[in-house]
């Protein structure tokens, strides 16, 4: 029997390009071409690395932000907005200072969250391997880098050898065929894909994204799309690169210019997948069918669209996945068959690496313009990088956020996640741009409903969940 | 790393699916830069009544025997979520050494590896099975890393795979980046290479 000879994934071209050697079984040693540090888990990282007397191979290939612990609010202080976070501050500082490693530290106009600022300063490439130790590393797929999540030890690795091992990954491609009707996006796309295959369908795959639907998305949408990678279950996700990205890359800070420019873009060219690729999983979606989605439960998989009820424990396939639907109903105070929306809310957030670039402040702001948040509802709106912001106000967005009657940010997580101090005033309801809904993770006892950029600005503007297709944009 | 072949001890179900690194260590808990003392901050939202860390009778690990606990059987997808490191740094603390679960968030897996703390997948009806034991009496389990098995349930002895060179380097406890170093040709060949294939990567400005 004669082998069938099968085409190749991006995902394998990518790899193939970073072999430093066969490990035996199924592990490679990977070179990383970026690692990325943040202060929330970069100081332990640089204290073990140093507390093993080891030093980074190529400081020069690192790059440090300060996003986690910052001050957001309008009156940025130096003083972090968590307890103790000065210490994280403080400790990233001095360390990063001493391994000769460089920050985007308060006060720089670089300065934001790192799955943001990292794309839009050209420091991640296409067909490049990234790691930070953050698990919505995966977002920087978007621009067609494998990139992914890892924790402390693993970084200390990353940094001592500008290596990793890893198991060869399973390769999954998902497919968005069809377009997008208005008032849908890629945050629909991707909490529709997690709720249809649930928050594990994606198997620890490296996963690719394409189709139609996927083709058609600017680059910071694919970025959103890639972000919630890891919420599926997948290793990472990843778009191929082409035009969109090309022409998004060209100019940035840290891109390549001159004629290294020409031979970096004649080898991002070739990182597609053959149409006869050997795929070890393929899903698909209908992406034209697509309804606005909104989460339910306390995980991004508890989804429906934005039309449908509460679901009902009852269906659910059996009973440890029963319980777990009535734990996250009673925690979200939500009758099962009641429609979600209308639900009132008390909080509304726009923010966070998933949905805080300019695109996604203008579809928000679209909806916005003209119109007033309802009675009681806390809107805060946190654009993900300093250079956004700065984007967002030379358009006038600030103004119709502002008159809206959001609280306008300064960048970083912000109430992505609650660490302590800054929170939602004893709002209970929110509904968020962010990835997880998570139990306690905007707050102790705060409901998060995630949503689109456009969806959470109707809600806003309504004081219930509601349908931005029901919402004129002026 | 402290070498790991041989796992012995009682047994806690846990058997939520998709408990994530946010409930197992939250934000708010992580208030110091360093790897320690995170032990009595494991699980704190399930764990504890209230800020005085009143203790939740009816949370697994503060009832008897489980506060001793050596081995966790846990739910489908356990330590999915955040890639913070404390999570595993927190149940290895607790006293923790070996989850049993149907499947790992793929960041909290390899994690696990990297501590000293051993991640089992076995397929769900038999992690239904030992939680099942574990509820109805003290279940006290032999992990054998080398054999690849798991011994005290009565008249079972479950199998389960695991990576041999994940599997080598725990029970050695060897360093990975003392292991990588090994290969410091090959990765200097790499790099020889690829300054001049990709010269972009290596000047970022
Ligand atoms: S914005 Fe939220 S999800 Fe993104 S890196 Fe910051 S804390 Fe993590």
């Amino acid at each position: 029997m004669t082998m069938t000879p099968h085409g190749r994934t991006v995902i394998d071209r990518i790899w193939d390009a970073h072999v430093v050697t066969e490990l035996g079984g199924e592990r490679t040693l990977l070179h990383i071409d970026r690692i990325l540090l943040h202060e929330r888990t970069g100081p332990a990282l640089l204290a073990g690395l140093a507390a093993a007397g080891r030093e980074p191979a190529h400081p020069e290939l690192v790059f440090g932000m300060m996003d986690h612990t910052v001050d957001t609010r309008p009156t940025r202080s130096e003083d972090p907005r968590a307890p103790s976070g000065s210490v994280f501050i403080d400790s990233f500082r001095q360390r990063t200072a001493a391994a000769g490693i460089r920050v985007f530290d308060l006060g720089d106009p670089r300065q934001g969250i790192v799955h943001v600022v990292s794309p839009e300063q050209g420091i991640v490439l296409p067909g490049s391997t990234v790691v930070c130790p953050d698990s919505h590393t995966c977002t920087l797929g978007g621009i067609g880098a494998l990139a992914w999540g890892i924790g402390s030890t693993e970084g200390e690795h990353a940094v001592a050898t500008q290596t990793l091992v890893r198991p060869w990954p399973r390769r999954m491609q998902v497919r968005f065929d069809g377009r997008l009707s208005a008032g849908v996006s890629a945050k629909d796309l991707v909490l529709a894909l997690i709720a249809r295959f649930g928050v594990n369908g994606g198997q620890g795959c490296a996963i690719e994204f394409a189709g139609e639907a996927v083709r058609a998305l600017p680059v910071e949408a694919r970025l959103t799309l890639c972000n919630m990678a890891v919420e599926f279950g997948a290793w990472t996700g990843l778009v191929a690169p082409d035009d969109t990205t090309i022409e998004w890359i060209a100019g940035r800070p840290f891109a390549p210019g001159g004629a290294l420019w020409d031979r970096a873009v004649a080898h991002w060219r070739s990182l597609v997948s053959d149409p006869d690729a050997d795929w070890c999983e393929t899903l698909s979606l209908d992406a034209g069918a697509l309804a606005p989605q909104v989460t339910w439960g306390t995980n991004p998989g508890q989804t429906v669209a934005i039309d449908q009820p509460v679901p009902d424990p009852a269906a659910a396939p059996d009973g440890q996945r029963r319980a777990a639907m009535e734990r996250a109903l009673a925690y979200m105070d939500l009758r099962p068959g009641a429609p979600l929306a209308g639900t009132p809310i008390e909080a509304a957030f726009i923010g966070s690496c998933t949905n805080s670039r300019l695109p996604d402040l203008r579809e928000a702001a679209a909806v916005l313009r003209g119109r007033r948040v309802a009675e009681g509802v806390r809107a805060i709106v946190v654009p993900g990088s300093t250079a956004v912001r700065a984007a967002a106000e030379a358009e006038g967005l600030d103004r119709v956020f502002t008159e809206a009657g959001f609280e306008w940010r300064k960048s970083g997580c912000s109430l992505c996640f609650f660490s302590g101090a800054d929170d939602f005033g004893g709002a209970r309801r929110v509904i968020s741009t962010t990835n997880r809904n998570f139990e306690g993770r905007q707050g102790p006892g705060v409901r998060t409903h995630l949503a689109s950029p456009a969806t959470v600005a109707a809600s806003a503007v309504a004081g219930r969940i509601a349908d931005v297709r029901h919402t004129p944009r002026s | 790393m402290e070498p790991l072949t041989r796992i012995e001890g009682i047994a806690a179900p846990l058997m939520r699916p998709d408990i994530d690194t946010d409930i197992i260590i939250p934000s708010r808990e992580i208030t110091s830069p360093e790897r320690t003392g995170f032990g009595e901050k494991l699980f704190a939202p399930w764990r504890y009544l209230d800020a005085t860390r009143r203790e939740n009778p009816d949370f697994v690990l503060n009832r008897t025997p489980f506060r001793h606990a050596r081995i966790l059987i846990a739910g489908d997808n356990f330590g999915c979520g955040s890639s913070r490191e404390m999570a595993v740094w927190a149940l290895h603390q607790f006293g923790i050494r070996c989850i049993v679960a149907p499947s790992f968030g793929a960041i909290f897996r390899t994690n696990c590896i990297r501590n000293a703390l051993l991640p089992v997948e076995l397929p769900e009806a038999d992690v239904q099975a030992l939680a099942a034991a574990a509820e109805a009496a003290p279940l006290h389990l032999v992990v054998d890393l080398e054999r690849c098995e798991i011994t005290g349930l009565a008249h079972r002895r479950l199998r389960f795979e695991m990576d041999a060179g994940e599997r080598d380097c725990l029970i050695a406890g060897l360093d990975a980046i003392d292991l990588t170093w090994r290969h410091r040709a090959a990765i200097e060949a790499f790099q020889a290479r690829d300054r001049q294939a990709r010269p972009w990567i290596w000047e970022p400005r």
